[in-house]
């Protein structure tokens, strides 16, 4: 199992080590920079280097490299997946999870590293426990221990530890008892050249922000449950009675955590919400693009943005933008035009010359757009809550459950 | 953290005016320590030290807390701060908790390195192993067994021991943990460790099995017989494991199932299932004529895939319709890993989609490993680490399992935006499950016009690789790869000739236009590799084109001292080529090509060139055997290249290491083939623990042996029957019974340990004559009498058993025959029973009318038993059928059912202790009881109005149902108000949630107009209070009608009571549940969650009177809202009420604390209520707080 962790900046330098076990020397990550010179982006870091005594597996988050060794077979996802838990974790405590926060905070990391893993396996890692046992740094809770003489650290088991729900714990007080469901779609599409979709899928999830009092036990029911044939459900929820029913019947942890993730395959129809007309040319050096919302449901399209990474020979351009910001990095060579809003009785356009470098040569290739946008109030398939139910408490909590649409991976071949 | 940052700056500024003669010791230091003297924070960190030191040694907490925080911050950088050792270690002993967890962290990192001093906590630990907190308990074995100081081996084992049996499970899980590390620390301890492992994974918390498995894989995984025992438990948890134990125990069970079960896709499917692979063999083997073979190979790829979706096809309907064939030759068991592992598909935790994912793939039948790609191809979404491990796992499936992924092949549609490691899987996936309907060629197009050259450059070859796979495509793929010749970029170019080559040697005709176009391209092309397969391509056909190569040749002649030797070698072999198919063109040219190659620096070169000149111009031309062969040498035949992935043949288990890296790494165990026959299934079947059947043992033995000798057979097959039903319902009286039966099985003489020689004696002559007596039709009970004298041994005891268990075969003939004999003798026990309850001083009226009404008509239907003894079997069974129907319309009161079967059971049932449960009963006297209250009001479950004159109600019964101890049971009441009779009224649909079971009640045939019948319905409402939904059917003249009902529990009837003493109560509760804190923390210990709630009490609840004793209507007013039974207590301000939950079995006590004022002499203010504090303890936390509010609600 996972022998010990390296965390490791951008610019190699290893600055944390936590180990399980017997010590294992930071000269190991010598290997882990071997394979690092060899790629050109960070993202192409091989999951799992073998070095003669140890394999090293890598995720790579929030521009830092955390490397697990493990010396014996294991399987990969099994680490991998522990380490992006890890990270959850720290940016659950921390909001966030960069370099400056981890050495701001060795201790309670140590602390937590230390409580996450035993020998290697992992052994708390549900929030909800870590939290009892291990509270999250707070301003006032700091002077407050300083005054009392009070510690951080819990000298009692979590109750949810040896319940049958890990995830929840015990005594939750609120004043206000609210339950706000995000429905959240994500639109994944490849179009070609002629605007024809090569591929459209949708990825969804449903993140929860729950703030309810006792031990409520919720059902969800969808006007339309077949949409979600093949989902992920957090251990929280009934999966008989999901099957059965297709009914979401859970005790939900309490505060934010992501109740299903869906997806909705690109075997059935996706609605292409917004489409592209371009004209480009690097012979020509002329670039001509509009775009427009499609199938749309009659909901605005917000914040969309264009990003086109120009091939290397691009020196520069001029264009001029009938709505928002365009920007060119001539370094990574990368477009970005900011739209912001789609206004539907003139849509926006940006147009105007390309200008290659000399001595560059032809090019080949037509570049890929990557088109970010936000709809609100829409699920773009269709999906809909239909009803809430709460059991088990007594107290009339408010509900509410908001939509959004956003894109993907939602990529245009010019 | 604030606060900590300043005192940190402050310090440093202090050392600004250290002298510098420290910094000679530093460089000291840093000759020592090896490490690196780079920056100033070391410098701090050394001078701190002292200063630190000082710290640790002071009085005061939030020092030691500071000095500790610091050394952590070290110990995070990685610098060695090993020299503060003994002065941390000395704060073991610390009473702040942070300051002891920083300790540990510090002592297990660093007490490798100093043994001596790390001994010196030791005890401190020992200590802290019999702490009353169990988190003390556990953190303590966690950092004494994480030291890696050989000289505690023992106290370790020691300590290990006991934590396993310790009562928190939270600490076994710790000691699970363990076990590894003593075991990495000194393997010699492995025979005890695997001892005390295998008590552990007999545990059945879900919190220790998880991590036991782990320490079975890291200890002992070849020891696959102690898994035996647990298999099924196992199987049964596995969804409510941790996710990381789910991983681990998936992963076990897949090499279990491999040396356990018969290969699923032996016989009918062999001829499509096994033959790929075999096929695939003959290929390598035989690969002289590869060129055919591959063509054929791979068309019957095609027909298989055809083949295997009609099979596919036909397989899902045939499994709705019937079990079919195959699926019956699979051992339950192994169906039973299948089936509960899949919902674990869904998943948030990619590891453990893996684990099925790799699990299905591996053991089960190859027509459902489809069901698992759906989730494969939703980790896609996830990070690009697990992309990266999930599709190279998929790779690997679509080599030898295409059709599993071709309807997703979109999603493996690379993005521009895709990390390169992730396009190449993609593209190689793509690759895989390519066929001539589906092949992405527009895909691989706008791939090659990619940035990436790396991706362009494995775009290319895919092509080719499909091509040569493909027959139909063959032509467009070559077509495509010719208009790349074309392309801008050289390695491009390159890149297609080289395919385009390796393509043109697999299909040999048709070539000819395009290896002109290449020959024309010579000049053009530029990279060596490209030039080289161009060159050798034209020597390879020459004999097809005269007049191009001696062309080619001639310009190469020119050119060759700037070309790359891998040129150059083939300039000389496509002149060697010439030179032996058109000498007359090109002698000169070969001449002088090898003398231009015999100066050539590279002495590849000259030998090759050597060689040639020898072969072809030798010196002395009689004497040359091998010239005479120069043409068979340069011209012959030779085999295609094999076009594959890489991923095939990667052997190892899916989603592993070794597979992920297509080495072996360290630790990796081959998954072993399957055994040609199963090893014996028996052993997975577990005797029931011996709590269940101590109380009623001599029950048991009876039946089961006199039947086990007749009917082995029958035995057998019931088993499989029950071991299904008790997975299903996970519940553990059905448990009990199918183990039971099963002891019965496999020994004669019953599997109960606990039955003497005395009754197997008794047995076997009863089996004699119960054989004789249904010959004769003697009466069975003076046989029983006659053959029992055992005064111990009740006379109805083998009749009880026979009953309860025959029932479940409802058809049987003898079954009446038993069924009817429990009547009289049951009688007894029922009197008794009633007898003491109705002693009892408060008993609502209605309970005491169901027992006399219960009484009565078992005495009655003993009379009508006793009458008909002489008659035959037949005539019995109808006669039986006949009384039902009369009493149920002479008699019909609550709490008995229309059918007599079903009453009798009743009967039989509720004495049987088997109602004790295995988890509570092991703590000492805790007995179910009769309730003590039994609720008469009916909720409406249909109205008349909207049904048209049917009117159904229910009401909790509060007797155990007959079906299963673990169901509520629910009396319905029908009552026809129409004017029409009602026939057919049943239970139709039902839609029960996760883990609910339900017993239907017969259906009623007729019910009259203007008539009312009950029925009684079971329910299994799993402990949670969801609403069972199902569908009521009846018919009357004008059609049939159906209406959905809903029945939604009061948390309080999903209880029944339990009788405990007081001393019993506190016991489970807490040492003192008056003052509550220890109480809470032995409660805790237990894993008793508690629930406390404030109620204002009616006064005249709790007020004397002279007729009722204190606190009785109080009492009655819980009875009505739960079913739980008052614990007699001398304590005058507490009443307590013990029960247990119905489903699992745990136990519910119920602690109200009134005022300590007497409550006389508050009579006069009658409308103050009084404060009472309610207390619910029980492991479910949604039972305690639900029934505590449920409480509070009832007594206000």
């Amino acid at each position: 199992m996972i022998h010990s962790l390296f965390i490791i900046n951008v610019s190699g330098d290893v600055f944390m080590e936590k180990h399980w076990k017997s010590v294992i020397s930071r000269s190991v990550c010598d290997y882990f920079f071997e394979e690092q010179k060899k790629i050109s982006s960070p993202v192409d870091m091989p999951p799992v280097v073998a070095t003669p005594h140890h394999y090293l597996i890598t995720i790579f988050r929030n521009n830092l490299y955390f490397v697990a060794t493990t010396t014996t077979e294991v399987a990969p996802l099994f680490v991998l997946e522990f380490l992006h838990r890890v990270v959850d974790i720290f940016e659950d405590y921390f909001g966030e999870c960069n370099e400056t926060i981890i050495k701001e905070h060795y201790v309670i990391i140590y602390e937590l590293l230390d409580e996450m893993l035993d020998n290697g396996f992992p052994l708390a890692t549900e929030s909800n426990i870590l939290k009892e046992l291990i509270k999250p740094p707070n301003i006032l809770r700091t002077i407050a221990n300083t005054v009392t003489g009070k510690t951080n650290v819990s000298c009692t088991l979590p109750s949810g530890q040896l319940s049958n729900i890990p995830w929840r714990r015990s005594g939750v007080k609120y004043a206000n008892n609210e339950a706000y469901f995000d429905v959240i779609e994500e639109v994944d599409a490849i179009i070609d050249k002629n605007g024809s979709t090569v591929f459209a899928e949708i990825q969804g999830y449903i993140d929860c922000c729950i703030k309810l009092s006792g031990m409520p036990d919720l059902t969800m029911t969808f006007v339309n449950p077949r949409l979600l044939d093949d989902l992920s459900l957090h251990p929280c929820i009934r999966f008989k009675r999901w099957e059965n029913e297709k009914v979401l019947s859970f005790i939900p942890p309490d505060g934010n955590f992501r109740l299903i993730s869906y997806h909705i395959s690109s075997q059935s129809i996706v609605a292409i919400p917004i489409y592209l007309k371009h004209y480009i040319s690097f012979r020509e050096g002329k670039l001509d693009i509009t775009v427009g919302p499609k199938q749309t449901m009659g909901r605005q399209v917000e914040e969309v943005s264009l990003e086109i990474p120009m091939p290397k020979s691009v020196a520069n351009c001029n264009l001029t933008a009938s709505q928002g910001r365009y920007t060119f990095d001539p370094v990574s060579k990368v477009l970005h035009w900011d739209v912001r809003k789609i206004d539907i009785t003139k849509l926006p356009n940006i147009k105007g010359s390309i200008s290659l470098g000399a001595g560059a040569g032809p090019v080949e290739a037509n570049p890929t757009v990557t088109v970010h946008f936000v709809i609100n109030q829409m699920a773009v398939s269709g999906l809909k809550v239909s009803r809430l139910d709460m059991y088990g408490e007594k107290y009339r909590p408010f509900k509410g459950v908001k939509y959004i649409t956003k894109a993907g991976k939602y990529q245009f071949r010019l | 953290m604030a606060k900590g940052r300043s005192s940190f700056e402050f310090s440093e500024s202090d050392y600004l005016d250290v002298p510098l003669n420290s910094v000679m010791d530093l460089q000291r230091i840093e000759k020592e320590s090896g490490l690196p003297f780079n920056n100033d924070s070391l410098c701090v960190a050394y001078f701190r030290h002292d200063d630190l030191k000082q710290m640790l040694d002071s009085n005061r907490d939030n020092l030691k807390l500071e000095a500790m925080k610091r050394i952590i911050g070290m110990v995070a950088k990685g610098r060695d701060a090993s020299e503060l050792f003994p002065a941390v270690v000395k704060n073991v002993v610390s009473k702040n908790a942070e300051v002891k967890k920083l300790v540990y962290v510090y002592l297990v990192r660093y007490a490798e390195e100093q043994q001596d001093c790390a001994l010196l906590s030791i005890s401190t630990f020992q200590r802290a192993l019999k702490d009353p907190n169990q988190l003390i308990r556990a953190s303590a074995l966690r950092v004494l067994s994480s030291i890696r100081v050989p000289m505690i081996v023992p106290i370790v084992m020691l300590a290990i021991r006991d934590a396993s049996a310790d009562m928190s499970p939270y600490v076994r899980k710790t000691a699970a943990h363990a076990i590894p590390k003593l075991y990495s620390l000194d393997p010699d301890q492995k025979e005890e460790l695997v001892m005390v492992l295998d008590k552990l994974l007999s545990d059945r918390t879900t919190l220790v099995v998880g991590s036991a498995v782990m320490a079975f894989d890291e200890v002992c995984p070849e020891r696959i017989d102690l898994i035996h025992k647990n298999y099924k438990k196992l199987c049964a948890l596995l969804m409510d494991v941790d996710e990381w134990g789910q991983v681990m125990i998936l992963n076990m069970l897949t090499r279990y199932a491999r040396t356990q079960f018969v290969n699923p896709d032996l016989g009918d499917l062999t001829i499509d299932g096994e033959e790929r692979p075999f096929y695939d063999d003959e290929e390598h083997e035989n690969g002289d004529d590869g060129e055919e073979k591959d063509e054929k190979g791979s068309s019957e790829d095609d027909n298989e895939d055809g083949q295997k979706k009609k099979k596919l096809a036909g397989k899902k309907k045939g499994k709705e319709e019937e079990p079919s064939k195959h699926k019956a030759e699979m051992d339950p068991d192994h169906r039973l890993l299948l089936k509960n592992a899949r919902p674990l598909l869904q998943s948030r935790n990619s590891a453990v989609v893996m684990a099925v994912v790799q699990l299905y793939y591996h053991v089960a039948p190859r027509p459902e490993v489809n069901i698992v790609v759906k989730a494969l191809i939703r980790l896609l979404r996830s990070h690009t680490e697990v992309q990266a491990v999930v599709l190279s796992s998929i790779a690997a499936m679509s080599t030898s399992r295409q059709s599993l992924f071709e309807p997703y092949m979109k999603s493996f549609f690379v993005r521009s935006s895709d990390p390169t490691q992730i396009k190449l899987l993609k593209l190689e996936i793509l690759t895989n499950i390519a066929n001539e309907t589906n092949i992405p060629l527009r895909e691989f197009q706008t791939y090659i016009s990619s940035q990436d050259k790396l991706f362009v450059a494995a775009t290319i070859t895919s092509i080719g690789r499909c091509a040569s796979n493909i027959k139909q495509v063959a032509e467009s793929c070559l077509n495509g790869l010719v208009s790349l010749l074309s392309h801008r970029d050289p390695a491009v170019v390159g890149g297609a000739v080289v395919v385009a080559k390796t393509l043109l040697q697999t299909q040999r005709s048709g070539s000819k236009p395009v290896i002109v176009q290449l020959a024309k391209m010579v000049d053009r092309v530029t990279v060596p590799p490209a030039r080289a397969a161009i060159l050798w391509l034209l020597g390879e056909y020459c004999e097809r084109l005269p007049h191009l190569p001696p062309d080619v040749l001639r310009k190469m002649a020119k050119t060759f001292s700037d070309e790359e030797d891998i040129v150059k070698l083939q300039i000389i072999n496509l002149a060697a080529k010439l030179q032996v198919t058109n000498p007359g063109q090109t002698t000169l040219l070969c001449q002088y090509i090898l003398n231009l190659a015999k100066y050539d620096q590279s002495y590849d070169i000259r030998d090759r060139a050597r060689f040639i000149r020898h072969l072809l111009f030798p010196e002395n031309p009689e004497t040359s055997k091998l010239s005479k062969y120069a043409r068979k040498i340069l011209l012959s035949s030779k085999p295609a290249p094999i076009l594959q992935s890489k991923f095939k043949d990667r052997d190892f288990q899916v989603g592993s290491l070794s597979h992920f890296l297509n080495t072996r790494a360290t630790g990796y165990q081959d998954l072993p083939p399957y055994p040609e026959v199963a090893p014996d299934p028996s052993v997975r079947y577990v005797e029931p623990p011996p709590s269940t059947v101590n109380a009623h043992e001599p029950i048991d033995f009876g039946f089961d042996s006199t039947h086990g000798k007749k009917s082995k057979k029958k035995q057998s097959k019931k088993l499989s029957f029950y071991s299904e039903s008790e997975e299903s319902q996970k519940s553990e009286g059905t448990g009990s019974e199918s183990s039971s039966s099963s002891g019965g099985s496999t020994n004669n003489s019953s599997g109960d340990s606990e039955s003497g020689t005395e009754d197997s004696e008794s047995d076997s002559a009863e089996s004699n004559k119960t054989d004789k007596s249904e010959q004769t039709g003697n009466s069975d009970d003076e046989n029983t009498n006659e053959v029992l004298p055992s005064g111990k041994l009740k006379k109805n005891a083998p009749t009880v058993s026979s009953g309860k268990s025959k029932s479940q075969q409802a058809t049987d003939r003898k079954v009446v025959r038993y069924k009817k004999k429990p009547n009289k003798s049951d009688t007894e026990e029922e009197e008794t029973n009633s007898s003491s309850s109705s002693s009892d001083a408060t008993k609502g009226s209605s309970s005491s009318d169901s027992e006399r009404s219960y009484k009565k008509k078992s005495k009655n239907k003993n009379n009508k038993a006793t009458k008909h003894k002489d008659a035959s079997n037949v005539d019995l069974l109808l006669d039986m059928s006949r009384d039902s129907k009369a009493t149920v319309d002479e008699l019909t009161p609550p709490g008995l059912m229309g059918s007599l079967s079903g009453e009798i059971m009743n009967l039989t049932l509720s004495p049987s202790p088997q109602f004790g449960g295995s988890g509570t009963s092991t703590f000492g006297q805790i007995q179910t009881a009769s309730a003590m209250f039994i609720p008469t009001k009916k909720t409406e479950l249909i109205n008349k109005i909207s049904s048209g004159g049917v009117q159904v109600s229910y009401r909790y019964t509060r007797s155990p149902h007959l079906f299963s101890p673990l169901m509520t049971s629910i009396e319905i009441i029908i009552e026809n108000t129409g004017k029409v009779p009602l026939k057919n009224v049943r239970i139709g649909q039902t839609m029960l949630p996760n883990g609910m079971s339900i017993n239907e009640f017969q259906p009623l045939d007729m019910l009259d107009a203007e008539m009312g019948a009950t029925a009684i319905l079971g329910i299994n409402f799993n402990d949670t209070t969801q609403g069972a939904k199902m569908d009521m059917h009846w018919e009357t003249e004008t059609g049939a009608r159906k209406q959905t009902v809903t029945f939604n529990p009061k948390i309080g009837e999903l209880i029944r009571p339990v009788t405990m003493s007081e001393s019993l109560f506190m016991a489970e509760q807490g040492e003192n549940s008056s003052s509550l804190g220890p109480s809470l923390l032995k409660a805790k210990l237990r894993g008793m969650n508690e629930h406390e709630g404030k109620a204002f009490v009616n006064k005249t609840l709790v007020s004397t009177t002279t007729t009722t004793p204190r606190h009785s209507l109080l009492v009655h007013r819980v009875y009505e809202t739960v079913n739980v039974l008052q614990v007699p207590s001398v304590e005058d301000h507490l009443v307590r009420f013990a029960g247990q939950s119905l489903s699992s079995q745990t136990l519910v006590l119920v602690t109200i604390h009134l005022p300590e004022k007497d409550g006389t002499a508050l009579v006069e203010d009658e409308d103050i209520p009084v404060a009472a504090r309610i207390v619910v303890n029980c492991d479910k936390i949604v039972i305690g707080s639900m029934l505590a509010q449920e409480l509070k609600e009832a007594l206000k």
